[in-house]
């Protein structure tokens, strides 16, 4: 009885799913290049966002860093390709793998010597920032000048990730569809369960049998990889990377944005999230440059958030949801990390 | 009979004050054995030692002839010793089944798997029917019954109980210990920390006695409830047979 109503709302929630990307993708074909370009980058971050958000909405642990890893996925296809002629594909597995590693190590070295919730998020800005500067200073990997793409030769090359602005848009919605797909099985898989509980409390979990420090290395090193895998394509897509834009504060708020705003824990808030924030970010940007106020977009954002915590503490997805009563969410999105330092 | 869990001279110190003071018991496998004393008088600490919760200041735990004491919860928990806690922990934003499930994923990767033995869980507490609901909709005597479902569905060898039937109704108390007889006849072995006398006297076949942190009693529960220093220990507090 339970299980069919169970699988009455999965079938429902997939199919909402497809129709929403199916969608994107006939705005894809339609929409002209402003638009196109602008939905790109709303994409990667929602790709990106859907890491940060397996991280802390659904293994608790908050990072607000993840430039860190956003910046090495994007030097290594960089280096590979630019350098050496490598395509993408290698760049991003091998990008993937490093920031794996490095999350990981992070992660390990924190959590074994008890450094945990708000004490680790402070650890994670401390490494990107220690990277950002790093790189800046790497002769090899471009330093301050940062690294160039040669301009797309306008055909589409799958092999060699290289193609018109609207190539990128699809590659950027099939990450995104990925990231929200994956989100959904892997918060109904094993792993979800345990990350979930461990979120919720972690002695508890621990009294169950829950190996949580091996679990939180675990999530860390995976939202790492896949960040960096949204940070290679990012870089594709912009065309030229610098320490300063693709390793800076900047990217790990527009990495968190989405997900805070739509909806912690979520599948589908960091879509919805990046949605409503990335283009009010660049149109807040643009009227900012217009009237010659440069710190427009960051207060639009900042207000955004607050306006968002104040009245939506769930994110904009879970309460849509609760207004329509159309989707079972896998779990209620709050900030589970916040409520655990309090004690 | 061999002993399951042995517990010799275990000792817990606190800033100012020894909550376990130089305790031994040992429990039979298969028994109910009840751990009382009246409030403050460390049952809750001792159970935090055995299931690794926290390091004694001395002496030594033994489960199956293995020693515990320097392994973590998680660990004491896959060895088969499962645990509830006396102020409820479930998980907040998870179902009541999905709180259910946790515990089986100490013995499987299989989600299925896990819901079939969550399912069976919560038949057991008698909470079946509120699979779905979220935990701030259980009642508390409900939610110490989900901290008991949790504990089962790790697949115990022993099971510690603190106080899981505080709140009952009289008719719901005896229906939970009929889950316990049917769980002990299955070969479960249970430590009970309890304070209604009367559901003492009906399941244990042993009880140890503890006040102020240091065992004062164990034997037959006909035999504790007569015992002139035990007596003495609960008129102390207020005694509530
Ligand atoms: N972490 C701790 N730090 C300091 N003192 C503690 C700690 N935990 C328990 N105590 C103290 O140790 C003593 C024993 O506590 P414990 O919780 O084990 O008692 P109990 O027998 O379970 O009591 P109750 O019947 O009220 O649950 C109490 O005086 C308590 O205040
Ligand atoms: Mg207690």
């Amino acid at each position: 009885m339970q299980r069919t109503s169970d699988q009455a709302s999965d079938t429902k929630r997939w199919g909402a799913g497809a129709l929403v990307f199916a969608a994107l993708a006939v705005v894809g074909g339609m929409s002209n290049a402003y638009v196109i370009s602008l939905l790109t980058i709303v994409l990667l971050f929602t790709f990106m966002g859907q890491s940060w958000n397996l991280m802390l909405g659904i293994g608790g642990q908050l990072s607000i860093g993840h430039a860190l890893f956003v910046g090495i996925g994007a030097y290594a296809v960089a280096i590979l390709n630019i350098k050496y002629g490598i395509t993408p594909w290698i760049g991003l597995l091998l990008g993937a793998v490093i920031a794996g590693f490095v999350g990981a190590v992070l992660a390990w070295l924190s959590f074994r010597f008890e450094v945990r919730g708000i004490y680790f998020a402070l650890l994670t800005i401390a490494a990107a920032e220690f990277a950002r500067i790093m790189f800046g200073g790497w002769d090899y990997a471009g330093g301050m000048q940062g690294l160039f793409y040669q301009a797309p030769s306008g055909a589409m090359d799958l092999g060699m990730l290289r193609g018109d602005a609207r190539f990128y848009y699809f590659v950027a919605l099939a990450l995104a569809a990925i990231g929200v797909a994956g989100t959904e099985l892997i918060s109904r898989s094993y792993w979800g369960y345990v990350w979930r509980a461990m979120r919720d409390d972690d002695e508890a979990a621990r009294a169950l049998g829950v190996r949580t420090f091996r679990h939180k290395v675990l999530v860390v090193s995976i939202s790492a990889a896949t960040a960096a895998v949204g940070g290679g394509v990012l870089g594709l897509v912009q065309g030229a990377i610098f320490p300063d834009s693709i390793m800076g504060m900047a990217i790990s708020v527009d990495v968190l944005i989405g997900p805070v705003v739509g909806g912690l824990g979520t599948a589908f808030g960091p879509l919805v999230g990046s949605m409503a924030a990335i283009p009010l970010h660049h149109a807040m940007g643009a009227l900012g440059d217009a009237l010659g106020l440069p710190g427009l977009n960051s207060v639009a954002y900042g207000a955004v958030l607050i306006l968002v915590v104040w009245f939506l503490p769930d994110g904009i997805w879970p309460s849509m949801v609760r207004l329509y009563g159309a989707v079972q969410l896998p779990a209620r999105g709050r900030i589970p990390q916040l409520r655990k330092v309090e004690e | 009979m061999t002993a399951l869990l042995e517990v010799k001279n275990l000792t817990k110190a606190f800033v100012g004050l020894v909550a376990v003071n130089d305790v031994s018991f040992s429990l039979q496998a298969g028994r109910i054995t009840a751990l009382i004393g009246p409030n403050g008088a460390g049952k809750t600490t001792c159970f935090n030692l055995v299931a690794g919760a926290l390091r004694p200041t001395a002496g030594q735990v033994l489960f199956e002839g293995r020693s515990l004491e320097r392994e973590p919860p998680e660990a004491v928990c896959r060895m088969g010793i499962a645990r509830t806690f006396q102020i409820v922990r479930p998980m907040k934003d998870m179902s009541v089944l999905e709180n259910a499930m946790v515990g089986a994923f100490s013995w499987t990767t299989n989600v299925r798997e896990a819901r079939d033995k969550a399912h069976e869980s919560l038949e057991n507490v008698g909470l079946a029917g509120k699979a779905n609901a979220r935990t701030d909709q259980l009642t508390l005597p409900d939610r110490k019954m989900l901290e008991m479902a949790k504990a089962l569905s790790t697949r115990p060898k022993l099971l510690l109980l603190d106080e899981v039937m505080a709140g009952l109704r009289p008719t719901e108390a005896a229906r939970v210990v009929g889950v316990l007889h049917r769980l002990v006849e299955g070969g479960l072995t249970i430590l009970l920390v309890e304070h209604v006398m009367r559901i003492v006297m009906e399941v244990a076949s042993t009880v140890v006695v503890l006040h102020h942190g240091a065992k004062i009693a164990e034997g037959k529960p006909s035999e504790v409830v007569a015992d002139p220093a035990v007596l003495e220990s609960y008129l102390g507090a207020g005694f509530h047979a």
